[in-house]
């Protein structure tokens, strides 16, 4: 393998770890909040749908991503109704928001099978993406590649560094406590769960707008799940979710690449490879259960009463 | 104003009235839904819930579609009540319909029913077991989240799928269609009425939702699933394990997925083909919440279920209404069942806007208490 063929490999695996940075850290910040929202791919199938739909009759990749980033969060807003308000179990309040969005973006989407909108081009930095080697490999992305690797460093710095970060975690390790001192612990979970329907819906719009820039049904093909599993995987850590994406990416890419080298694997094997990564990583982090204890918000998935 | 207040004890009442209400907030969000697409909502009604089940041949069709749903769902059930969150039954289920059906295949000869019948049946519920003990093993040995293990899996078992119809289990005179060779006669279940596609799959879910219910009511090992579901510190301080119930649950789980699986092989599909289920491993998962996590509750779930399917596919031919409807209305019937469930334990009062002074004699009142 020479350089000419490496480096578009890279370069493709950055397209395909983009959406899952975004949607494992958008249910990083949920999780460390102590809300369990399993409908990551759900809200990815309603974003996808959503900002494929608004593009292709505007016209204008802004505004379909914009819609793609409303539509995840609209579809988080019904899951905190349900779970914060209404105090619905969060498992099975996660599963149904999946199981409508893969429904309702099939029921929407069907006018839309079959279509193409202009997607999501790279962006040539100017003099940089000249230089041999790391030009391509660096400054050709689209801008949304350059926006989540922002976004890591804006939460990493937001965690860790404000008092709002402080507060999210709070909430998240303990509800009881930070209602006690006086914080809206429900508001501080809706909006956490808003920022990662948000994210979710701008993972899917990514694929249905600049990956694979048409709308096909069931298109997150388990990404969504794939960016829960990243987060356990992260132990909560935005920087390990940004590693984990990458690899993932890498995983994706490679099983695409692998024939082209002359594997001589039946291409659903080969397909089955991040399926069967996830699982692989899984049990790697989750096999010392100190690992967990010590890195899961201690309230993850329960509910919380503020009147109790 | 009205005010959610707890009730001093759980609403037995509630807890069957919940699943109606949602049915009915269903309905009444369906009607909205078909206004919407300027289709007459009482013809949409007709066509989506009363005609598919106006003659006999329907009726069979409901129950034929119920019995792989009731099958995941039975087994869902009782994992769920433990805390086991098996959502990959759509993969045991493909499973079990690979393992099955290759046993259909690889006996092509052997022509008496009684011997290939139950053994494929067997095979298929093992199929769905081994696929199950994944999760299970790596639950217990690596404390490994159960519910994205198995869900992984069903990716892995319909790509599973798709190579074998597409490579060696493919028909060699099937004009390179991804598909096996026809079952042979011997290998297809028995139908319960002539002229009616219900098979005998349909009596052995009646059967295992009978035998489910002596399980989950009766058995030592049931009273230890409802303990671990209910009080999870309970059941451990009474020393139940915890993995024993894990293992049961998803072999359980899986064994019904994988039966459901083989049935629909050898029933109405009558062969391997790339995809053999529209989602009824999922759909299943709904069925369990919705049946109250209780075998008589799935079995009335599934025949519901069954319908939205059913209903789903006449509107889309008659009245040219999105196959997709059946989704919509699925997630809608979860939402609003989970929702509903909440006056199970709450209830609604109306209460006057508390004046500027009530606050401290509730405190007064509480310190007295």
């Amino acid at each position: 393998m020479n350089a000419e063929q490496l480096i578009p490999i890279l370069a493709s695996t950055v397209g395909a770890a983009t959406p899952l940075v975004y949607a494992s850290l958008g249910e990083l910040i949920v999780e460390r909040a102590g809300v369990l929202n399993l409908g990551v791919e759900g809200m990815m199938l309603g974003g996808a749908i959503a900002g494929f739909a608004v593009t292709s009759q505007t016209g204008s990749l802004t505004l379909g991503f914009a819609a793609g980033m409303l539509a995840g969060m609209a579809l988080a807003l019904l899951f905190g109704f349900l779970t914060l308000t209404l105090q619905t179990n969060q498992v099975a309040t996660g599963l149904a928001l999946t199981l409508f969005g893969v429904g309702l973006s099939a029921f929407i989407g069907r006018g839309f099978v079959g279509t193409v909108v202009d997607g999501l081009k790279g962006i040539s930095i100017p003099w940089l993406s000249d230089i041999p080697l790391i030009g391509p490999l660096l400054f050709r992305f689209d801008v949304l590649v350059y926006a989540s690797i922002a976004l890591f460093i804006v939460m990493q710095w937001f965690l860790n560094r404000t008092r709002a970060g402080l507060l999210v975690r709070a909430v998240g390790e303990s509800p009881q406590s930070a209602h006690a001192i006086g914080y809206p612990v429900i508001l501080i979970r809706y909006l956490a769960v808003l920022f990662g329907g948000a994210m979710s819906g701008l993972a899917g719009a990514y694929l249905s707008q600049a990956i694979t820039p048409m709308w096909v049904e069931g298109m997150t093909a388990g990404r969504g799940w794939i960016a829960l599993a990243l987060v356990v995987f992260a132990t909560w850590k935005p920087w390990r979710v940004v590693l984990g994406a990458y690899l993932f990416g890498g995983v994706t890419i490679l099983q695409l690449h692998a024939q082209g080298f002359g594997v001589a694997i039946p291409s659903e094997f080969l397909s089955m490879l991040p399926y069967v990564a996830t699982i692989v990583v899984l049990v790697i982090i989750c096999r010392d259960p100190k690992t967990i204890l010590l890195n899961q918000p201690v309230s993850l998935g329960q509910r919380f009463h503020p009147e109790a | 104003m009205l005010k959610l207040e707890p009730r001093p004890e759980p609403s037995r009442v509630m807890s069957y009235a919940s699943p109606l209400l949602a049915v009915v907030l269903t309905l009444v969000s369906g009607f909205l839904l078909f206004s919407l697409l300027g289709k007459d909502p009482v013809q949409a009604f007709m066509v989506f819930f009363i005609k598919p089940v106006a003659t006999l041949y329907g009726l069979g069709e409901l129950c034929l579609k119920a019995t792989p749903l009731m099958l995941c769902a039975l087994g869902l059930a009782l994992g769920f009540r433990a805390n086991v969150w098996n959502i990959g039954a759509e993969g045991q289920l493909t499973l079990g319909a690979i393992v099955g059906g290759g046993v259909a295949l690889w006996l092509h000869d052997v022509q008496g029913a009684w011997v290939l019948l139950p053994l494929m049946l067997v095979a298929g519920a093992l199929g769905g077991m081994a696929w199950a003990a994944i999760p299970a093993f790596l639950r217990t040995r690596f404390n490994t989240n159960e519910i994205l293990v198995s869900l992984m899996l069903v990716y892995v078992a319909k790509l599973l799928l798709s190579w074998l119809v597409h490579g060696p289990w493919r028909d060699p005179e099937g004009y390179n269609f991804p598909q096996s060779p026809m079952f042979h006669e011997a290998a297809l279940l028995p139908l319960l009425v002539e002229g009616v596609r219900t098979n005998i799959a349909f009596l052995i879910a009646l059967v295992l939702a009978a035998i489910s219910w002596v399980f989950a009511e009766k058995t030592f090992a049931g009273f230890r699933f409802k303990v671990a579901g209910l009080a999870p510190a309970a059941a451990s301080y009474a020393g139940f394990s915890e993995k024993r119930n894990v293992w049961l649950a998803l072999m359980i789980g899986g064994g019904a997925a994988g039966l459901a699986g083989i049935a629909e092989v050898a029933g109405p599909i009558g062969q391997l083909q790339p995809s053999i289920s529209p989602g009824y491993g999922f759909a299943a998962i709904i069925v369990a919440f919705v049946g109250r996590l209780h075998p008589f509750g799935v079995v009335l779930a599934s025949l519901l279920m069954s319908l939205l399917y059913i209903g789903g596919e006449t509107a889309q031919i008659q009245m040219a209404l999105p196959a997709a409807v059946t989704g919509v209305f699925q997630g809608m019937l979860l939402f609003y069942l989970l929702a509903a469930d909440l006056f199970i334990n709450f209830r609604l009062r109306w209460k006057k806007r508390p004046q500027s002074a009530a606050p401290v004699v509730s405190i007064v009142s509480k310190e007295a208490a």
